[in-house]
């Protein structure tokens, strides 16, 4: 028995924080100058990821665990996350509707958009540069975002017997990882940069990739059971935790069942589409073959 | 010059005129109640503790009547009332909001005294509805920064009931919303009963008490903090006026009872939740369960409704429920207007543990593509 369809926007409202494993690191305090133009190349490579969405084995929510995800071309992302200044433009072409979200700063990202604002502005940009540029997977995030991912920070799995076992656990671990909220809309660049040279991972604008909500059957095996389920209304917003979001919510909120804070804000930037095949991922057996090269 | 702090302040000691005028006549009730009597009186301290929690009781009086003493101390201070960082210029009794819940027995005398520190800037006093005359006992109350009264009535109507501070004209509105209402619960001296006459007990009593706040926003739209409760006042009572309240919350804060401070409870345990509402009308539902026993009216001498789903407790009064919890998990205890709930902060958790019981409740089928044969 599971519960955790409930928890979908629950789960876009919670929010789960590291903050405390980055306290006393001065890593938010580098301002720097803001531009969309500016990309950041992130070398090919290989790391541990935990899949996305929500995994069933006999009725019950299980842990997927870990799967070897690989890139084999570079990801070009830009450095900073999408301004206001950069998002007006677009407001101005009439191809983008205004941010729900009012900063007197343009230097500042652009807050209190959804998803399809987000996608209609990657669509305007791609027109005006004359390049594909798109929203991020979620693969591609935490690949870019190295020790500033956090992902599903969730226990996975269930009693079948018991559901409110798993209910209250993640009940508390909302609680447990809860994070003070962090209204202020901060110039680009405070946060600074991580590992990859790419600024504000992980502050507090959280970004929209282009993951959607899956569920994965599986056998006793551990065999995907059927076609996936996907709802594409639903999509990843990847920051101090993973969030859940219905496409058209442009700030996340608690309420109903769910407690902890919401992300902030949600914004995006984009990564640089170098054509079909580059920024594919690809699973274990595909990994074994890139070391082996 | 004449400032709005002095303007609020006549306003009070016109008020306090009022009341003095109206001693002689409260003198003259005390005669013919034989005060040597009520000396003779065991008396007993409370120590009152903030909501939800409420303060060691008898659910069956043990003995006759005797006098409760109780003392409050009015608070004025700035409270955070969201997640934004959102600020009321509060008025509260104790230092809560709601002010803490107070447990006698009908015919118990309440005396409770009133302080009204220095550092305050405004005259309070308090209204109770489980008193008779006196406008609730407002009009011997009514006290300076840096005064203190004590006020003595005689609970004799078994219920819940709302007491707020009432310092006259539009102050009265102005205090409820900023905070100064509260409870009193006056037990039948042999315990609560069901429809039938037989005993209601409960394993925990929590204290829920619902606020409309009206905070004014400037002209982006953002909430505005003032310096002092003053300061907020004429801003504020423009946004009361249009009776749409910016928070609807329980004990005082968007989150107050979620989270760190989900109530607690395990399956097999009842729980009777006291519900007040000094200004509003409201709509408690535990969601996932239900009102056992219901004082929707919160007074004792009418038997409880059973069964209900949601029940009404009227802006300026309080309410009373059982519950016995039958399921484990989280419940969501709402205002059942459930945009007030969610959007405005009127929401309440309870984490309930225990073992699942599959009788009376099984997902049967998990979440799976829509069977195509």
């Amino acid at each position: 028995m599971s519960f955790s369809h409930t928890w979908i926007e629950a789960v876009a409202a919670a929010s789960v924080s590291f903050v405390t494993a980055f306290t006393g690191i001065a890593w938010w305090n580098a301002p720097q100058i803001s531009s969309t133009f500016e990309t950041v190349l992130v070398s090919p490579g290989a790391f541990d990821f935990e899949p996305t969405g929500e995994f069933v084995a006999n009725g019950a929510e299980i842990d997927p665990g870990d799967r070897l995800v690989a890139f084999r071309r570079p990801i070009e992302i830009m450095k900073f996350q999408v301004t206001l200044g950069d998002y007006q433009r677009c407001v101005s072409a009439g191809k983008c509707e205004a941010a729900d979200t009012r900063s007197g700063d343009s230097e500042a990202p652009v807050v209190g958009i959804n998803f399809l604002d987000a996608q209609a502005y990657a669509d305007w940009y791609s027109d005006y540069t004359g390049k594909e540029w798109r929203l991020p997977t979620p693969e591609e995030w935490a690949f870019v975002a190295a020790e500033r991912f956090a992902g599903e920070v969730f226990t996975r799995g269930q009693d079948p017997s018991n559901p409110s076992i798993a209910w209250i656990r993640r009940y508390e671990e909302q609680i447990l990882l809860n994070r003070e909220p962090d209204p202020v809309i901060h110039p680009a660049g405070h946060f600074g940069p991580n590992s990859n040279g790419v600024a504000d991972l992980g502050g507090n604008v959280w970004e929209w990739t282009s993951g959607c909500y899956t569920r994965i059957e599986r056998d006793s095996e551990g065999n995907s059971v059927g076609a996936p389920y996907q709802n594409c209304g639903i999509r990843i917003a990847e920051g101090v935790h993973r969030a859940y979001m219905s496409n058209f919510i442009r700030n996340g909120k608690s309420g109903g069942c769910a407690v902890g804070t919401p992300p902030d804000h949600l914004g995006f930037r984009l990564v640089k589409d170098a054509g079909f095949a580059s920024g594919l991922t690809s699973l274990g057996h595909t990994v074994t073959k890139y070391l082996s090269h | 010059m004449f400032t709005r702090r002095q303007a609020l302040m006549t306003a009070g000691v016109a008020s306090v005129a009022a009341a003095v005028a109206s001693i002689p006549a409260a003198a003259a009730a005390k005669e013919a109640v034989a005060p040597a009597d009520i000396s003779r009186l065991p008396r007993q301290k409370v120590t009152l503790v903030a909501p939800p929690y409420v303060h060691a009781h008898d659910q069956v009086a043990k003995g006759g009547p005797k006098v409760v003493e109780f003392t409050m101390k009015i608070e004025e201070k700035p409270v955070v009332i969201d997640e934004e960082g959102t600020t009321l210029q509060a008025m509260t009794f104790n230092g809560s909001i709601p002010g803490p819940l107070m447990v006698v027995h009908e015919d118990d005398y309440v005396e409770l005294t009133l302080i009204n520190p220095e550092s305050n800037s405004m005259p309070h006093n308090i209204d109770f509805h489980a008193s008779t005359g006196g406008l609730g006992g407002g009009a011997l109350t009514l006290i300076n920064p840096g005064e203190q009264t004590k006020l003595r009535f005689k609970a004799t109507r078994a219920g819940t009931f709302v007491y707020h501070c009432a310092p006259g004209g539009p102050m009265i509105p102005w205090h409820v919303v900023s905070g100064m209402s509260g409870a009193i619960m006056v037990l039948p001296r042999d315990g609560l009963k069901d429809e039938k006459g037989e005993p209601v007990r409960y394993d925990k009593v929590v204290y829920i008490g619902e606020n409309d706040f009206y905070i004014p926003r400037d002209e982006d739209g953002n909430f505005k903090s003032y310096e002092s409760p003053a300061d907020s006042y004429a801003d504020t009572v423009e946004v009361m006026r249009g009776l749409v309240p910016t928070h609807v919350v329980f004990n005082g804060a968007k989150g107050a009872l979620t989270g760190d401070n989900a109530l607690k409870a395990k399956v097999g345990e009842t729980v009777l939740i006291v519900h007040s509402q000094a200004n509003r009308d409201t709509r408690p539902h535990l969601i996932g369960g239900h009102g056992d026993h219901v004082w929707e009216l919160g007074k004792f001498d009418n038997p409880p409704a059973k069964d209900l789903e949601t029940w009404f407790i009227r802006g300026g009064s309080a309410g009373a429920a059982t519950y016995t919890f039958l399921q484990p998990g989280i419940y969501a205890y709402v205002n059942h207007n459930l945009i007030e709930a969610v959007e405005l902060g009127a929401t309440a958790h309870f984490v309930v543990e225990g073992d699942w019981n599959d009788d009376l409740m099984m997902q049967v089928q998990a979440p799976a593509p829509i069977a195509t044969n």
